[in-house]
């Protein structure tokens, strides 16, 4: 049985300009999230924010009080800018683990995450779960949006592939083309059991999603779109897909990556 | 201490049902909600055949509410009653099924369909809809489009039905009369007010489908109101929603004249938002003695109002 609970704020720290990281504390915390889910999260009890906003789970944590979860988030707008102002010892009101996660992939794959800007947050924990047996492209627009850059480096036991748009750190260009450099350099892998999992923003992952059709790749990637209620109630996070609307809260956020229609 | 109320046939065990369109098939929030603790469940509105909806972005928040352009999205009326409605009738509570269509036919032969099977215990119709056979026309806004629509529902069904009323007409009163005169046991409103907003960097519409429904408390004050005026001007009994986030604005929408109250984008907010005004309205009664829940519909006080009352007697 899920709750509607309310958490208190340990940490709410900077993590790089712009993001932060938010650490909520409860005796209550009831299930253990699965990388890929994410939580509905609300600041206060004024009505403006009024929804609460999803956020993917970014690590799951103990400690003497009880359960704690770990949010990476980008200070993006009036929910977050209020978020940010939050302290510590202040509560917010939150309710999850939702949305269906990541499969796992078989013995005999080999995971390759795609993570765009803040879609680190939720391939991290995968990342985690996978043990680093995997290989990570992680690309943002500039090398200030590029988070946890050294816990990635201690984590990711194959390739781990950084790229900024703007060249300011690591492969100057996309994640796409970042992936489609190392495949055309290592056109071994493609034969393989090569499994994508892919994380970013709505324009990323229909280039990701082009590029896999192209190459006959199977794998995952993980929507966002408005959300209202987040466990499947409203219809209001639809995305269109070949077997008509789906809801990202609900059969989402992860889908195969040939089921969206973009 | 007596929560129960009345609505035609129907006798709910307290006045707090669930907003069509918000809570799902009622699945959906069974896990933080006892179902059985609701006066009622409402269901999302169906059609005959299923429907797709609108493309995305489908919400938007706005100051203090929402915007929502959903669609009518739903699975068909067949498809609820082979899937949906074994988990529904597991529960003791009321299950009234929000239903709609493109024509007075389909109104009549949904309700039909819905009034031929066990477990659902009330139907709502929302006029808020197009009408295909005038395309000009939404039958909650036209008196004679409601009127006739309302009354071939009438005749095919002897379930508690329930008119919800659209908020984008100039006199609600005269609406839920029409739809009284037409065999309705009870009216409901307000349905969402149509609204829309703008992305001023992109200058797009925020909206997949331009313009939405407006949610939330920004509309509590026009609802609250379209009550008390509804209230005023027919015998049937009137269920309140609109804003309503906790149990004084469910006593609000009492005092102005309502019978019950729905409880919509509430929901989203808090989950268990239903079962918390209902423990809401049971200390406000403790507090206040009052021991019969209906004491409190229409209970509004102003010198004003009682003078109009007498004067008219
Ligand atoms: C499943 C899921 C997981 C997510 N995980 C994270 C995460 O771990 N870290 C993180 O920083 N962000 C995450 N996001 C995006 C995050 O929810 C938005 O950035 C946030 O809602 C923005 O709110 P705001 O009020 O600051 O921005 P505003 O732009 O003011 O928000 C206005 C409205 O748009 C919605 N909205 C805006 N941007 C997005 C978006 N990208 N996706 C969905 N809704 C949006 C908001 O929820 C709100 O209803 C996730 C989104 C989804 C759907
Ligand atoms: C996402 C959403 C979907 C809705 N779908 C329906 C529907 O299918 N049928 C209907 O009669 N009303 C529908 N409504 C209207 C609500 O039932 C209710 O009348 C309205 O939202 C006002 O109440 P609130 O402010 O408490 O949400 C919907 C509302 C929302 C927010
Ligand atoms: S957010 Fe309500 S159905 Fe997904």
């Amino acid at each position: 049985m899920s709750k509607y609970i309310r958490a208190k704020i340990t940490e709410n720290t900077p993590v790089n300009k712009g993001h932060n990281l938010l650490v909520l504390s409860s005796d209550n915390i009831q299930q253990h999230p699965l990388p890929g889910q994410f939580y509905m999260i609300g600041t206060d009890f004024s009505y403006d924010p009024l929804l609460k906003r999803p956020f993917s789970i970014f690590r799951e944590t103990s400690s003497a009080e009880g359960g704690e979860l770990q949010f990476l988030y980008r200070i993006k707008g009036k929910g977050t800018e209020r978020m940010k102002e939050m302290k510590k010892g202040d509560t917010v009101n939150l309710f999850g683990p939702l949305g269906n996660g990541y499969p796992m992939p078989g013995k005999n794959f080999t995971p390759v995450l795609i993570a765009g800007g803040i879609g680190i947050a939720s391939l991290f924990p995968l990342a985690e779960k996978l043990s680093g047996n995997i290989h990570f492209f992680y690309g943002a627009r500039t090398s200030g949006e590029l988070l946890m850059l050294n816990e990635l480096k201690g984590l990711v036991k194959k390739e781990l592939i950084i790229s900024a748009d703007d060249g300011s750190e690591g492969r100057k260009g996309t994640v796409v083309d970042a992936l489609n450099v190392f495949l055309t350099s290592n056109p071994q892998l493609l034969t393989s059991n090569f499994l994508l999992y892919a994380c970013g923003p709505s324009p990323m992952l229909e280039a990701v999603s082009k590029f896999a059709a192209e190459k006959g790749i199977k794998g995952y990637i993980s929507m966002e779109e408005n959300m209202a209620c987040g466990v499947g109630a409203c219809l209001g996070c639809a995305v269109k897909t070949k077997k008509g609307y789906k809801r990202v809260c609900k059969e989402g956020p992860v889908f195969e990556i040939g089921e969206i229609v973009w | 201490m007596n929560l129960t109320v009345n609505i035609g046939k129907l006798k709910l065990k307290n006045p707090v049902m669930t907003a069509s369109g918000t809570f799902g098939y009622g699945e959906e929030y069974s896990e933080f909600v006892d179902l059985n603790k609701l006066g009622a469940v409402v269901v999302k509105g169906l059609s005959l055949l299923p429907r797709e909806g609108n493309p995305p972005p489908r919400i938007v928040e706005t100051p203090a509410g929402m915007l929502n352009a959903i669609g009518l999205q739903n699975i068909g009326i067949e498809n609820f009653i082979r899937e949906k409605l074994s988990f529904l009738r597991q529960f003791d509570t009321s299950v009234i099924v929000n239903f709609f269509g493109d024509s007075i036919d389909e109104y009549a032969k949904a309700a039909e369909r819905l009034s031929a099977v066990d477990g659902i215990h009330g139907l709502e119709m929302n006029i808020s809809c197009p009408n295909k056979e005038a395309d000009w026309r939404i039958f909650g806004t036209d008196p004679k489009g409601t009127f006739e629509v309302v009354s071939a529902v009438r005749k095919v069904t002897d379930l508690t039905l329930i008119v919800k009323l659209s908020p984008n007409v100039t006199d609600i009163a005269l609406m839920a009369k029409v739809a009284e005169d037409a065999g309705a046991d009870a009216v409901s409103l307000i349905n969402t007010i149509t609204g829309m907003a703008i992305d001023i960097k992109t200058k797009r519409p925020r909206l997949g489908n331009i313009t939405g429904g407006l949610s939330g408390p920004a509309i509590k004050p026009i609802a609250v109101r379209m009550v008390y005026e509804t209230f005023r001007a027919v015998k049937i009994p009137v269920i309140g929603m609109g804003g309503i986030m906790n149990s004084s604005d469910a006593i609000e929408f009492l005092l102005a004249g309502a019978t019950a109250v729905a409880v919509g984008t509430a929901n989203f907010i808090n989950p268990s938002a239903t079962n918390d005004i209902i423990k809401g309205i049971e200390s406000f009664m403790a507090e206040n003695n009052i021991t019969d829940l209906n004491e409190l519909t229409g209970g509004i006080k102003s010198p004003q109002i009682e003078m109009e009352a007498s004067g008219a007697e």
